[in-house]
């Protein structure tokens, strides 16, 4: 029996779905952005980074800074394209919230279970660069504008490794809904052994590479952050926004990269599972789970982000081309060959 | 005869067809796209001061490109015609502000040379030794900044970190950070405080170390390498041609430092050291001979420390000083490059006249030079490479 | 260090009759050449001399500083010869063009020196033969005025297009003293140990 199979009408559960979904990216911002933005950097670079503000280790920096963003003035260049300007920063947070309504975090505990979830959230988060596109040129700033097109010719170029590296998971699971694939290596095995599943990671390490270095790229993240690029460009597409539009845009940034590291556990790492828990303490346990895993793939993201330096857009493309893509494409063919054998 | 328009910047009335070779529209001409000009600066994190870039691009590819500078023009020529040669040492303190020490040394030996009077041995050795310290301290400052202008911000940090030990020395030993005003004519305004010596020495380990961690965290690193590579690359006929000295030049190969090479001054002829030089000429190579010479110099220090001699700190000097009637040029290697003070007296209190040769002046007139054809993101890394201070442009 | 009367005989032989004058200003070189030899002189001393490396062009200007509002007793500003002198390898008038030339290989420097015309400040220009000439040239010409012929671009370096003047002249006057003069020579009261013009032993 399932003690958690209550009855809940479908307005209040879509409700509660859509309160859960607003919470988690500004949540998600936070925290990644708490941990690795201010104090694993900070330590890295031995300093201490923010320790008054709440008392315990800085805690309350972020939350603080976002307030103040909000009371800051809102700044529209003269020449700007206003309402572009002002949509901008929405599209890209709004590409955030959509990934995540596929990202399962129990059996249950999901807000929609599409059956092509894994094409339909990478096909959502490249809406970002739309955003992106939309602020630069928006902006009526040229530092803005070269930084909006380096983000879509970025983002056109990695698209297709990200894609091409998901395709061996989807191949070894056979489906492409999220939830299918968690399950698929909650319960898989590997060459017959089933003592801990089969986390994709172990029979997908290719793939687990490709996927991180192209999602580093989708999220402009150094080495791949060329379309912010602070010392070439300014900040790039953000440099004319101010208050809580910029602050949308550190939301959006920061809730993307939770939302790939929740996509990179769940699809290589086993997402919400834990081998041979099932049913209700898998519902219980799941978010749990799934946060320990993001926060492990987020913090190898960002000990890259904070120890690269940039590439040139150029060298970006050519590794975009000439390496990933053809070693994607190896990839794809070796776990379909394998996989029609066994 | 003075002019109030301003005539169209060379380079910038350049066809762009003359460069299509250069861009991808030679393979299909209706990609042709027009130019943009790109305003770079004042305030931009890449100029670290008030140097003002005006780049036109195609694309991303800089076509010309012109330096502007002058916003933080103090005219120091000027005043020192106007202050008595106590008072210059103070102004030119301001010039190249991170080695202010540095700057002090020519000058001073110019009056002295004038005065014909010659600092006590014991002050030439700290002169020497703080002189260094501020090559140091730098060039701690380029190794980490260059990583954070080519995006890796981690080595920015640990470059400040540890230039705030040989900062604490020079604040020691002198009662000012930046700006000591620690020169007198003749010798030195106090001798060395106590335990200073020791824990130079133990300041000169941390920087050893920190010169291994800059050559694996930047130098070892391949994005770093492939950024800095072949961009940016001052042939060295060129470059002399150009007025570009110091470490600059000798990145691209021309084996001449005036420590070794210029008329003897302070303590070098005593010094056993070496001087680096790197064929290649380019970004890369710029930053390879600076750290290879924060090494040197931390190993100069040590050789200082153990060669110090005792005795006085300064010499006979008058109270009031008046220089008599001369020239004097006098040049030294700072580390920016050549600093030099051509010093004019005519027998008064204050100097009739003083050119100020400055480093980074000469070292960035051949940005228009270098920066065509590359890509925007190489701008940067060039500037960056190049390591100016803007008051050193700007005096 | 090649020896300096070694040095001079060199110059002399490859400038021929263009130079006017030679002297010795602490150790450095200075050579004195005919105004309508500048640029051949840069030309020699590049490609024949050697002098590969460009250190500096700067102008001079002897005439000394028109003494204004000065009261006794005001020791804000050094006082200066009121006649004019002029320094090492002598001038013809007000105004002089020196640049400092080096050698990378030989190690050698050389300051080259020419006069300027006061009434019709002419030079002609050593961008052709060291493009690092260029902004030395132009800090030249609106510091003292001085025209450089050839110069591709003689636009203003660090003061704004419209400043008039040129300040580096001595006639130029520097305002800001003349509105409010400097403390100067402060510290000429005896010391508290009772030395006083003698002089003092910083070590003792």
């Amino acid at each position: 029996m399932n003690a958690l199979a209550v009855e809940i009408p479908w307005g209040v559960l879509l409700a509660i779905k859509a309160v859960v979904i607003l919470a988690v990216v500004p949540l998600g911002a936070l925290v990644l952005g708490y941990t690795f933005l201010l104090k694993m950097m900070s330590h890295m670079q031995s300093r201490l980074g923010p320790m008054d503000p709440g008392g315990f280790h800085g805690w309350f920096q972020l939350i603080g800074d976002g307030i103040k963003f909000l009371q800051k003035e809102d700044i529209v260049p003269d020449e700007a394209d206003r309402r572009v300007f002002a949509l901008a920063p929405t599209v890209v947070v709004i590409s955030t919230f959509l990934i995540f309504v596929v990202i399962p975090a129990g059996p249950r505990l999901q807000v929609a279970n599409l059956d092509v979830g894994v094409f339909y959230a990478l096909a959502v988060s490249s809406l970002s660069v739309i955003g992106v596109l939309m602020a630069g040129w928006a902006s009526a700033n040229k530092f803005a504008l070269i930084g909006a097109l380096r983000a879509a010719a970025q983002l056109i170029a990695y698209e297709l490794p990200l894609l091409l590296a998901v395709v061996g998971v989807v191949i070894q699971a056979g489906t492409m809904s999220l939830q299918g694939i968690v399950s698929a290596q909650q319960d898989g095995a590997i060459f017959g052994w089933s003592g801990i599943g089969n986390p994709f990671i172990l029979t997908q390490f290719v793939g687990f590479l490709l996927f991180l270095i192209a999602a580093q790229a989708e999220l402009t993240q150094t080495p791949f952050d060329m379309p912010v690029a602070e010392s070439e460009l300014v900040a790039g597409y953000m440099v004319e926004y101010t208050g809580f539009r910029f602050l949308f845009f550190f939301i959006g940034e920061f809730g993307t990269a939770t939302a790939f590291a929740a996509l990179a556990a769940t699809l290589f790492l086993g997402g919400w599972s834990i081998p041979g828990v099932h049913g209700t303490a898998a519902d219980l346990l799941g978010p749990l789970v799934l946060v320990l895993k993001l926060m492990a793939v987020a913090f190898l993201m960002f000990w890259v982000r904070f120890t690269y330096p940039r590439l040139r857009e150029d060298q970006l493309q050519a590794l975009a081309w000439k390496v990933l893509i053809p070693i994607a494409l190896v990839n794809v063919i070796i776990t379909a060959i394998i996989k029609v054998a066994i | 005869m003075s002019t109030t328009e301003q005539p169209m910047t060379p380079g910038f009335e350049v066809d762009p067809a003359a460069f299509r070779h250069l861009a991808d529209a030679q393979v299909n001409v209706e990609l042709d796209t027009g130019d943009m000009i790109l305003n770079m600066g004042p305030q931009h994190p890449a100029t670290h001061g008030t140097l003002r870039l005006v780049v036109r691009l195609d694309g991303e590819r800089v076509i010309a490109a012109d330096p502007v500078i002058g916003y933080m023009h103090r005219g120091y020529e000027k005043l020192t015609e106007f202050r008595t040669y106590p008072q210059v040492t103070t102004l030119i303190n301001r010039i190249d502000w991170l080695s202010s020490f540095a700057n002090e040394v020519p000058f001073v030996h110019a009056a002295e040379q004038l005065m014909e009077i010659e600092a006590p041995p014991r002050a030439q050795y700290i002169r020497t030794a703080l002189t260094e310290l501020s090559r140091i301290a730098t060039f701690l400052l380029f190794l980490g900044e260059m990583g954070l202008q080519v995006g890796a911000l981690t080595p920015a940090f640990y470059g400040f970190r540890d230039r705030e030990h040989v900062l604490n020395l020079i604040e020691a030993a002198t009662g000012g950070r930046f700006h000591p005003n620690f020169n007198r004519i003749g010798g030195l305004k106090d001798d060395l405080p106590w335990g200073w010596i020791a824990e130079t020495r133990n300041t000169m380990k941390i920087v050893l170390d920190a010169c291994d961690v800059f050559e694996d965290l930047v130098v070892g690193n391949e994005i770093f390498q492939a950024r800095t590579r072949s961009i940016g690359i001052i042939p060295g006929e060129l470059g002399a041609s150009y007025g570009v000295s110091g470490s600059n030049l000798r990145a691209s190969g021309v084996d001449w430092d005036l420590r070794r090479d210029g008329a003897p001054y302070l303590a070098y002829p005593d010094l056993d050291f070496q001087v680096f030089t790197h064929p290649d000429g380019d970004s890369f190579s710029r930053y390879w001979v600076r750290l290879q010479e924060t090494r040197e110099s931390a190993r100069m220090v040590l050789q200082l420390l153990d060669g110090m001699p005792a005795g006085p700190i300064m010499a006979k000097v008058p109270r009031i000083i008046k220089v008599p009637e001369g020239e004097a040029w006098v040049e030294t290697e700072n580390p920016l490059g050549q600093m030099g003070y051509y010093v004019v007296s005519k027998g008064a209190t204050g100097p009739f006249r003083v050119k100020i040769r400055s480093a980074s002046f000469s070292n960035v007139s051949i940005l228009p030079w270098m920066l065509r054809g590359v890509y925007v993101p190489d701008v940067v890394t060039i500037l960056a490479s190049l390591y100016f201070i803007l008051g050193d442009i700007d005096r | 260090m090649a020896d300096l009367a070694t040095l001079t005989s060199r110059i002399t032989d490859a400038l021929g009759d263009a130079v006017l004058d030679a002297g010795e200003a602490r150790g450095t070189l200075v050579v004195r050449v005919r105004p309508d030899a500048w640029r051949s002189t840069a030309e020699t001393a590049r490609r024949t001399l050697g002098f590969d490396y460009l250190s500096f062009i700067a102008g001079i200007d002897w005439m000394p500083a028109p003494v204004v509002g000065l009261v006794e007793g005001d020791t804000s500003t050094p006082a200066q010869p009121s006649d004019m002198t002029f320094g090492v390898a002598g001038s013809a008038g007000r105004f002089q063009v020196f640049a400092h030339v080096q050698s990378t290989t030989q190690h050698a420097g050389v300051t080259f020196r020419t006069d300027v015309d006061e009434a019709d400040p002419r030079v002609e220009s050593w961008v052709s033969v060291y493009p690092g000439a260029d902004w030395h040239e132009r800090e030249c010409w609106e510091m003292y005025g001085f025209v450089f012929e050839g110069h591709p671009s003689l636009r203003h370096l660090y003061l704004p297009s419209e400043f008039e003047g040129h300040p580096l002249r001595k006639d130029f006057p520097l305002l800001a003293r003349e509105v409010k003069p400097w403390p100067g020579l402060t510290d000429v009261e005896p010391m508290p140990g009772g030395d006083d013009e003698a002089g003092e032993e910083g070590a003792a």
